[in-house]
């Protein structure tokens, strides 16, 4: 009896752990079907019907006209703007051995179209300002802020090529201005998306298919799904719009997190949520990026300049993209794409214009990101690296920004000309910075992270493909332990050594027996 | 010479055994998937059932101990230097020449002396070193996670490593463990005992159940 009685408390006990551990704790769904409730419910109901002013009733010839009827009503808001990043194209960063710069696309360096310096009319169709004066410097005049770009809610709002920021003059401006809302993914996208200078060149993360995206391309935004817009994430505090793009940001400040809305226990399995400490969400929930069209992975600009019968082409690959322009130089281009993948505290430094390369027969970081296991700040997160080879000058060590642009043949851009020296010539005088004579090419890395295209959760990067040791996702960061991928070469050894060396001993202990016992038997036989 | 059947390994003596035996086994199995030896289950589900089943390990652990400890059990596993020459010459050579164990099994001394130092030190040093390695291994993350930072542990890799370790010698003790059942009175006496309880044992004249009245009690 008093077994029985031990027995049925052992087991009821082992029943109660059981259940207890086997239990799922139901915290993610109600969360997550709150979220969709709320962001469900659309379209957002307009608090002003723009269409009743009699202001706006009129036939614009001139976008700034329609800037100075926003800004009657709209009377503190020119201040907000002309302070924010959209306007001036330069923040206040500090970074980390430098103190506190004015950094943004003003004066940075990247290793797509190099930099804005001198190609200012070409690169200003995505500035939210109505045009540059001739030096292509910013009005200070509000007058010259550019509403319509991101509060047109027609779709049908363009810019001009080529013009500073100007937008094509054959719009209706009536039916714009009467038009006007929060700003939709087209708002947004039409400059986002195609930055590098075609759809999805940039990040990889966003791109044409993200107007219009289903819940596989995009969880948040897809138009089958909860249909989120770009400022549903980014929100935005007096035109001072959060969310960190660290090829020109430096700060662990106003960046957008998943757990704004997720939390940071966002799981059913505490397994996984205590991964959240070192693990990006974006880590584990965007296994590809560059989904629906390619994204560039490789610009060689040392090949630039080939012209057939004194013409530049154009060459494309097989799917269709660029492999090789004379202005540009040779391309790569990758989709459905596993991201890299490194650790990131939310702050960076930059290469700055004038930098000197230390050492060039590595590869130049335009962008360090940092970050480390043993940084508490620090998780792993997932990134495009875009690696290019662009124009240096090799005696002064410093990166070239050569003329890229200009309307006309023989001002020396490069774009028309097609000479490297000429180019980086006039360049090089217009962002005042010196030039040896000499061009050469330096191959440079960018770090991008991937943010967007988080994919439906039963697509998420599964346990093995990281905690393996063949083919790690993150089989490049080694400073720290995991599970299934690291183990020590000397207790596994020495662990075989061992467990073959008991079975040896159990082998020839047992063999000895065995025949001991023939001998013996064989003895009594024969006696 | 006299001899009888004795219940020498109780009911819960013998589920606990074999109850571990599964765990140790499952574990195993599953700890080295964990591991990355091979791949059957999946990484998530291996680490899934290692938990589950870590977690039944360290009930029965409890009960074992409590069972144990209130029925003095216990002592059959205190070391003792006594014999420890003779059995150790009777397993490098006399068990060769078919000599006799050097002492009788009996109820209160159910181990030999190399028994006793072989599970005193399996129950003193491994089995602690896996389930507080393996306890480290479940929660070390839980210090950094509600923000003490007095106890907080970086790394996962002194405390994997360990685990391993462990993990490994108990294998090696499994393989020496399953070949030494067969070096009883007979080869299978052992094994036979754990099953049923009942081994074939000299008769002691402190004796104090009868044969009949064990019988009974195996047939419950």
């Amino acid at each position: 009896m008093r077994k029985i009685f031990l027995l049925l408390g052992f087991g009821s006990i082992v029943l109660l752990i059981a259940v207890g551990v086997l239990k799922n704790n139901d915290i993610e769904k109600p969360l997550l079907l709150q979220l969709k409730e709320k962001y469900r419910k659309k379209p957002i109901r307009k608090k002003v019907d723009h269409t009743k002013f009699e202001a706006l009733n009129k036939d614009f010839k001139e976008p700034r006209e329609v800037t100075e009827e926003c800004e009657k009503c709209h009377n503190l808001t020119a201040d907000e703007l002309m302070k924010s990043n959209h306007y001036n194209w330069e923040r206040a960063e500090y970074m980390r051995g430098r103190g506190v710069v004015y950094i943004g696309k003003k004066n940075a360096i990247n290793n797509y179209c190099i930099a804005s310096h001198g190609n200012e009319k070409s690169c200003a169709k995505c500035h939210v300002g109505l045009g540059l004066d001739k030096n292509g410097n910013i009005f200070t005049d509000p007058t010259n802020i550019d509403c319509m770009v991101c509060h047109d809610n027609t779709d049908t709002y363009m810019k001009a090529q080529e013009k500073g920021g100007e937008p094509v003059k054959t719009l209706d401006f009536k039916k714009i201005s009467q038009n006007v809302g929060r700003p939709t993914r087209n708002n947004c996208g039409v400059c986002h998306f195609f930055g590098g200078g075609g759809n999805n060149v940039k990040h990889g993360d966003l791109e044409m298919a993200q107007f219009e995206p289903t819940r596989d391309v995009d969880v948040h935004m897809g138009v089958d799904g909860v249909n989120l817009q770009c400022v549903d994430c980014h929100k935005t505090e007096q035109h001072n719009i959060h969310g960190k793009l660290y090829s020109i940001s430096s700060m662990n400040k106003e960046r957008i997190s998943c757990e704004q809305c997720h939390t940071n226990q966002p799981h059913k399995k505490d397994i996984l949520n205590e991964h959240t400490l070192k693990v990006s969400c974006q880590a584990c929930h965007i296994p590809i990026y560059a989904k629906v069209n390619s994204t560039k992975l490789y610009w060689d600009w040392s090949t630039a300049g080939k012209l057939k019968n004194g013409e530049p082409y154009v060459e494309e690959d097989e799917n269709g993209n660029h492999k090789y322009m004379s202005i540009k130089g040779s391309f790569v281009w990758g989709k459905n794409l596993k991201p890299d993948y490194i650790w990131f505290n939310g702050t960076a430094s930059h290469y700055l214009a004038g930098d000197k390369i230390e050492n060039s027969s590595i590869p130049l970081v335009l962008n360090t990101l940092y970050g480390s296991y043993n940084d508490e700040d620090s998780k792993i997160i997932p990134v495009k690296i875009h690696t290019a080879k662009q124009p240096y000058d090799p005696v002064n060590k410093i990166l070239i920004i050569p003329k890229l642009y200009d309307p006309n043949k023989g001002a020396g851009a490069f774009w028309k000309d097609f000479d490297w020296i000429k180019a980086s010539e006039i360049g090089m005088k217009e962002s005042n910075q010196p030039f040896s004579g000499k061009v050469d090419f330096i191959e440079t890395k960018m770090y991008w992270p991937v943010n967007h295209m988080v994919s439906p959760k039963e697509n998420s990067v599964k346990c093995i493909e990281c905690h393996t040791r063949n083919d790690s996702r993150i089989a490049n960061l080694r400073d720290f332990y995991i599970p299934g991928r690291d183990y020590s070469k000397i207790i596994d050894r020495g662990g075989l050594v061992l467990i073959i060396l008991v079975i040896l001993a159990v082998m020839g202990h047992g063999g000895g027996r065995i025949a001991a016992f023939y001998l013996r038997t064989r003895n009594i036989r024969s006696k | 010479m006299n001899k009888k059947y004795v219940l020498i390994y109780k009911g819960f003596e013998r589920f606990w055994h074999w109850m571990q035996a599964l765990l140790i086994f499952f574990l195993a199995f599953t700890g080295f998937e964990v591991h990355g030896v091979y791949s059957f289950f999946g990484f998530e589900e291996a680490v899934e059932y290692h938990n589950i089943a870590a977690y039944l390990f360290l009930a029965l652990t409890v009960f074992a101990i409590f069972w144990h400890l209130t029925t003095g059990e216990y002592k059959q596993y205190i070391p003792t230097f006594k014999n420890i020459k003779a059995y150790l010459d009777f397993y490098l050579f006399g068990i060769f020449r078919n000599a006799p164990h050097p002492t009788q099994k009996t109820l209160i001394s159910k181990l030999n002396p190399l028994q006793r130092l072989t599970y005193f030190s399996l129950k003193i040093v491994l089995i602690p070193a896996l389930v507080v390695s393996g306890l480290l291994y479940m929660f070390y993350r839980y210090p950094t996670r509600y923000g003490i930072e007095s106890i907080n542990i970086n790394s996962l890799e002194a405390v994997a490593l360990i685990h391993t370790m462990f993990a490994i010698a108990i294998v090696a003790f499994v393989i020496g463990h399953i070949y030494l059942t067969t070096t009883g009175t007979t080869l299978t006496s052992n094994i036979r005992a754990m099953l049923t309880g009942y081994e074939e044992l000299e008769d002691e004249s402190n004796e104090e159940s009868n044969p009949n009245k064990e019988r009974e009690e195996k047939h419950e």
